[in-house]
């Protein structure tokens, strides 16, 4: 059942946040308001309000973020690896969109950088959700080739164009923008998959190489699964590596059309 | 030093999701949000329609009673939703027809369609109502 408020445990305490001021003499002072939540507490979220000096601190919302860790507040928790966009760990919403902090700009959002974490996830702390639910749906669609021919003495070759078709999947990283932009995965996640585990399971339908596309696609006609996809492309709109979920799953439910002839 | 609570548990919070708060309202969301609510106002507008169909084959005294609410300015002002969300539904639904068969997924053709489906259902609505009344 689609659900439009926060249970009583998750909305914010709006007078608990806290204020860090900007140090005295800072030249460019930028104001990020961060999801904080603590489980050694209890306590409901609150927003805590941090001034950074811009003119000391790099240009991304990570290097912020970072700053704020190491100068102001270690206590601030948040997953980062690479700070090059390739391993989606930052994936968080910023300014209202899901997208990875490490290559949004502040200087993209005018005022004020609001941070949470990614929308409709249960909380573990601060800026990091628990991914469980969608590592064990990304496993679901068994994310990996499938053969029943015997294995040659060489690599499984494919043909250029073939190569072709994994052009805009494999460049996936699974960091979730899309998933937690849906508003079907919001309402239906616990039964939809959503648009990142479907690009992945798209992306190996079209391999050449797998031989198990029948048995993946009868997996997804399923009237959730792949169904509670209403093309709103909040996925694709948000996507920080610029792929397009919504155009995967809409070739998806036509091969399923198709192979009905 | 003390046990700290496990952070595992189902008593963590959702994180906030709603649109307009802490989702930036887009235009892909409520051009998908606005071909909901008008084919739910559709269903009930089709009521209304209905009830005028009734109310006609029980003679000219039923039918002049319920014109009289439909010409009234609530009764008007309802008939231009129900003919702009019956536009509207119908332009969105061929958008949508595109999409089912794989076409204009990319975002600017997504963005190009959507304004399109807001101001072509705008001039129909229009133009079906410059027809009534002015013939």
């Amino acid at each position: 059942m689609a659900q439009f408020t926060l249970p009583k445990n998750s909305t914010i305490n709006q007078s608990a946040g806290r204020k860090y001021p900007a140090a005295a003499g800072a030249k460019k002072v930028q104001t990020f308001k961060v999801y904080r939540y603590d489980p050694d507490t209890g306590e409901n979220p609150r927003v805590d309000s941090y001034e950074v000096d811009m003119s000391q601190c790099g240009p991304m919302v990570l290097d912020a973020l970072i700053k704020i860790k190491n100068e102001i507040d270690p206590t601030l928790t948040f997953r980062r690896s690479c700070r090059e966009g390739i391993c989606g760990s930052c994936a968080m919403n910023i300014d209202g969109t899901n997208t990875l902090a490490c290559i949004k700009g502040c200087d993209e959002v005018k005022g004020d950088v609001k941070i949470y974490p990614l929308p409709h996830m249960p909380v573990v702390k601060d800026l990091v959700p628990d991914m469980t639910h969608f590592y064990a749906q990304l496993a679901s669609v068994e994310p990996w080739l499938k053969t029943d021919s015997p294995a040659p003495t060489r690599e499984r070759l494919q043909s250029e164009e073939d190569r072709a078709k994994l052009d805009g999947l494999y460049e996936c990283i699974l960091c979730a923008c899309c998933s937690t932009s849906c508003p079907s995965y919001w309402w239906n996640g616990d039964r939809y998959l959503g648009p990142a585990i479907l690009l992945q399971a798209y992306r190996y339908i079209i391999d050449s190489r797998d031989e198990a596309t029948g048995e993946r696609l009868d997996q997804l006609e399923d009237p959730f699964k792949l169904y509670r996809c209403h093309t709103i492309m909040n996925c694709t709109k948000t996507c920080p590596k610029g792929l397009n979920p919504a155009k995967a799953i809409a070739e998806t439910k036509k091969m399923l059309v198709e192979r009905r002839t | 030093m003390s046990t700290p609570k496990p952070s595992s548990g189902p008593n963590r919070p959702l994180s906030p999701f709603m649109i307009g708060p802490y989702y930036k309202p887009q235009l892909t969301s409520m051009l998908s949000i606005t071909h909901r609510v008008t084919g739910m106002a559709l269903s009930f507008g089709t009521l209304l329609l209905a009830g005028w169909l009734i109310a006609l084959s029980n003679g000219p005294d039923a039918y002049h009673a319920y014109s009289k609410h439909v010409m009234a300015w609530y009764g008007q002002i309802l008939l231009l939703g129900w003919s702009w969300a019956l536009l509207y539904h119908l332009c969105n639904g061929i958008r949508h027809l595109f999409w089912d068969v794989g076409k204009g997924f990319s975002l600017p053709a997504a963005y190009r369609s959507g304004y399109a489906v807001v101001a072509i259902s705008g001039v129909l609505t229009v133009a079906v109502w410059a027809l009534a009344y002015l013939t």
